[in-house]
């Protein structure tokens, strides 16, 4: 057993010291998809979010509570939905978009958006509260309300968008089913280690995993240094 | 505040990424629905960029059970299949969802299992012998359970056993719903016995204590097609793309280098094209 890891450890430096140029297509792929896709989401639903917290309106804690169990929504469902609406027999099948990037980013977007809207949600109650004395006082619109609100929390939103992008570039199942992991076209990480799995190469398998893991511990980090460098040029 | 105002853009956004995420990608392309088998054995890594550089055609295939891959065929998600399970073809063909179904090359299916052999099957080549000898000491046996070819089969062969092996589902017959690797995967951990296709098997590298125990009967032999998606049901398939690669495959030049791939010093797809058969 514990051959399988130092085995996969040689494998992913392996891959990793040579450069190979399929891993580096599938990397480059696997993080244009999900930052596109968290990118989407982001701009609905952070303002959704927002307007979630700020807003007052018959059903509104039936939609609060319809995104957080959102946040638990299975890959496989939305993948499965998201092919059955862009099948050539489904309602947007003429516009050809089944077993491509874009159809990976449809669906990816889907799973990241309850995450990055409740979270956000959260963040701008929490801050409502804080400043709902000035608020009050200057009697702004609720336009104003939500811009401000966002943009004062902007460094804590980065938590929700980092939690989605985790979500996104992790999953499996929703990509498999309408990318189709597709060699060179819609074959991202995850399902090149489902792939390898399924071909009995555990240890490049799980090089491949250590890889995947290893470039979400890269964008977190730089996504951290970000946030502190501007937190203290901000101040 | 409207949803169209919304989500029109984001339409607009998610065509334009579409658009510059295949802009490099100018060949023509054709998607081929075909089995775990094939890629997995690494026949496409070596036949389609020989094809391509042929015939100019691109071959993008999303590689799935022969059940999912008539499904998606059924939908018209891909121009052509490259499949294992002539009932099932045939039905596809009557139905008027494929034409021009050509049988390509052959293989056939082995039993593996434990090297200890509880069920004493070792070299033997009557295949419902096989799976009676299983069920009668209720050896753990795992099937793939995913309407595959192989699992097609796997069935049949356990109806001329006259077992009823799913009544003992999730006792010793344990059915994964999953493709060929994590099956084999899954046998190798339980050391259980499972039918398996050779390219596969042969490819396999996580096989623990598994090997190789019984062959040779005719009813596991394996025959694979190609079925063009029919163009009148579906107007958008890329059929002369899709024509010209299936053409490629029968052609004299495509069967020999279907013959020439080996794995183990093992040819693993036998060519049996035969042009006087409708």
């Amino acid at each position: 057993m514990m051959n399988e890891f130092t085995d996969a450890g040689h494998a992913a430096w392996r891959l990793v010291v040579s450069l190979d140029p399929t891993l580096a297509e599938i990397v480059y792929r696997s993080l244009m998809v999900s930052v596109i896709a968290v990118g989407l989401s982001a701009l609905v639903g952070f303002a959704v979010g927002a307007l979630l917290a700020v807003a007052r309106f018959p059903g509104r804690k039936f939609v609060v509570v319809l995104m957080n169990a959102g946040m638990g929504m299975p890959p496989v469902v939305i993948g499965l939905v998201v092919y059955l609406l862009l099948s050539r027999s489904g309602p947007f099948g003429g516009l050809g978009l089944l077993f491509t990037p874009t159809a990976m980013i449809i669906a990816q977007s889907l799973l990241v958006f309850p995450i990055i809207c409740s979270l956000s949600r959260q963040v701008i109650e929490d801050l409502l509260e804080e400043y709902a004395e000035q608020f009050r006082s200057f009697d702004l619109g609720v336009g104003q309300v939500l811009r401000t609100l966002l943009w004062e929390g902007r460094f804590r939103l980065l938590t929700a968008l980092l939690a989605g992008f985790g979500r996104a570039i992790a999953e499996v199942g929703a990509v498999l089913i309408v990318g189709g992991n597709i060699a060179h076209v819609t074959r991202v990480m995850t399902t090149a280690i489902a792939l390898e799995t399924a071909r009995g190469d555990l240890a490049l398998a799980l090089g491949l995993g250590l890889i995947l893991i290893t470039t979400a511990f890269a964008v977190n980090a730089a996504a951290y240094l970000i946030r502190d460098y501007a937190e203290r040029h901000a101040a | 505040m409207t949803m169209s105002r919304f989500i029109r853009p984001l339409l607009v956004l998610l065509l334009a990424i579409n658009f510059l995420s295949s802009a490099h990608a100018e060949a023509e392309f054709i998607t081929l629905a075909s089995t775990t088998s094939t890629q997995a054995s690494g026949f496409f890594d070596y036949f389609l960029p020989l094809a391509q550089a042929k015939t100019g055609v691109e071959v993008r295939v999303i590689a799935v059970g022969t059940g999912q891959a008539l499904k998606i065929g059924e939908k018209g998600d891909c121009d052509a299949l490259l499949i294992h399970d002539r009932p099932g073809e045939m039905k596809f063909v009557n139905a008027g969802f494929g034409v021009d179904r050509r049988e390509l090359m052959y293989n056939d299916f082995v039993f593996v299992g434990p090297k200890a052999d509880p069920a004493g099957i070792k070299d033997n080549h009557d295949a419902a012998a096989v799976l009676h000898a299983i069920g009668a000491i209720k050896a753990n046996f795992v099937s793939r359970a995913d309407d595959s070819g192989t699992h097609r089969a796997e069935m049949r062969l356990w109806d001329a056993a006259h077992v009823d092996a799913r009544a003992a589902s999730g006792s010793w017959y344990k059915e994964l719903g999953a493709g060929m690797g994590a099956t084999l995967n899954t046998a190798a951990a339980l050391d259980a016995y499972t039918l398996a296709d050779r390219a596969t098997w042969l490819t396999f590298k996580n096989r623990g204590d598994l090997e190789l125990l019984a062959e040779g009967d005719p009813r596991l032999f394996n025959q694979y097609s190609a079925i063009l998606v029919n163009p009148r049901r579906h107007p958008h398939v890329k059929f002369e793309a899709a024509k010209k690669f299936v053409d490629f495959l029968t052609s004299a030049e495509g069967q020999q280098l279907i013959g020439a791939y080996k794995v183990a010093d093992t040819v693993l797809f036998v060519p049996n094209y035969d042009r006087s058969k409708p």
